[in-house]
């Protein structure tokens, strides 16, 4: 499986997620400036956490206008899978990739910590080698992971199957709609969640629930 | 010419920014205050003369990056 991290400037996570891609793998992935307008040939993309462009105006929002942003969704058309983490996330929805937005917390505190989370959709080749209610924990750092959409949006969500991870019960620590914590693209192949699974792959950190995202994506990609 | 941009949560969108400025001017003595909504102003110089095609071209400026018509909506004003 060959992969691409973009880095935009602030980002944060993107050596966490190249080491962790690099561990699940075994290759070493591209790392994509944000003015490269080409990609190279890769099967998987993933925007990183991190603050890009010092979250002016909006969280993801200068992100989503980077000369990059355009082969990014050029190869989601083609059907190539992305994986937005946190920053990532944001950036998927400010540019149209997923439905909804992500807005200040609820309690207005940044809030860094580990939380407990339900692998709620196992269809998709993100998360495929989770059990369908799998309980995990991966940890969250963000300020404005609020998700919102509005009705209408979150019952077509839910009707498809496209939340693949919510925050368990009594868990939810930034006041998500229906507690979503991470949803998929009509077409399955983009997955945008706050919580940091690339955190999560090795014992030395903490824990390893997240590496069945990379197993599945590993496997479906072969 | 110059344009003010307002930029606003939708109605019905939750705002605990504005709650909290809520609370702290109830805090402070200011009895009277209810529910505050906060927002963003954007200031803009633009060239040309045409009042029309300058708010034209704001929208599509507001569509395209100032806003996030998901949660927020805009007014335009040109001076």
């Amino acid at each position: 499986m060959k992969s691409a991290v973009i880095v935009f400037p602030a980002s944060n996570c993107d050596r966490d997620a190249k080491v962790a891609l690099k561990q699940m793998t075994g290759k070493t992935p591209a790392m994509v400036w944000h003015q490269d307008s080409e990609l190279p040939d890769v099967d998987l993309v993933v925007l990183p956490g991190g603050f890009s462009y010092g979250d002016y105006l909006r969280c993801g929002a200068m992100a989503s206008q980077s000369a990059v942003m355009r082969s990014v969704k050029a190869h989601a058309d083609k059907g190539g899978m992305v994986l937005g983490v946190c920053n990532g996330f944001q950036v998927l929805t400010e540019s149209h990739m997923l439905p909804g937005a992500l807005m200040r917390n609820a309690a207005l505190k940044f809030v860094c910590k580990p939380v407990g989370l339900e692998v709620q959709e196992t269809q998709s080749g993100f998360t495929r080698k989770y059990e369908n209610g799998q309980r995990v924990t991966f940890p969250v750092a963000h300020g404005e992971g609020s998700y919102f959409a509005d009705e209408d949006t979150l019952d077509r969500l839910e009707g498809e199957n496209r939340v693949a991870f919510r925050y368990a019960k009594g868990e939810n620590p930034n006041g998500s709609a229906r507690n979503i914590a991470g949803i998929l693209s009509e077409k399955r192949n983009v997955l945008g969640l706050m919580p940091h699974p690339e955190r999560v792959v090795d014992d030395v950190l903490g824990g390893t629930d997240g590496r069945a995202l990379f197993q599945s994506l590993i496997e479906a990609l072969s | 010419m110059k344009a003010r941009v307002f930029i606003t949560l939708k109605n019905g969108v939750l705002d605990p920014q504005g709650k909290a400025i809520g609370h702290a001017l109830n805090g402070l003595g200011f009895a009277s205050v209810g529910e505050v909504r906060q927002g963003k102003v954007i200031d803009l110089e633009l060239s040309g003369s045409d009042a029309g095609k300058a708010r034209e071209e704001l929208k599509a400026m507001c569509e395209k990056l100032l806003a996030n018509t998901v949660i927020e909506k805009y007014e335009i004003e040109i001076k």
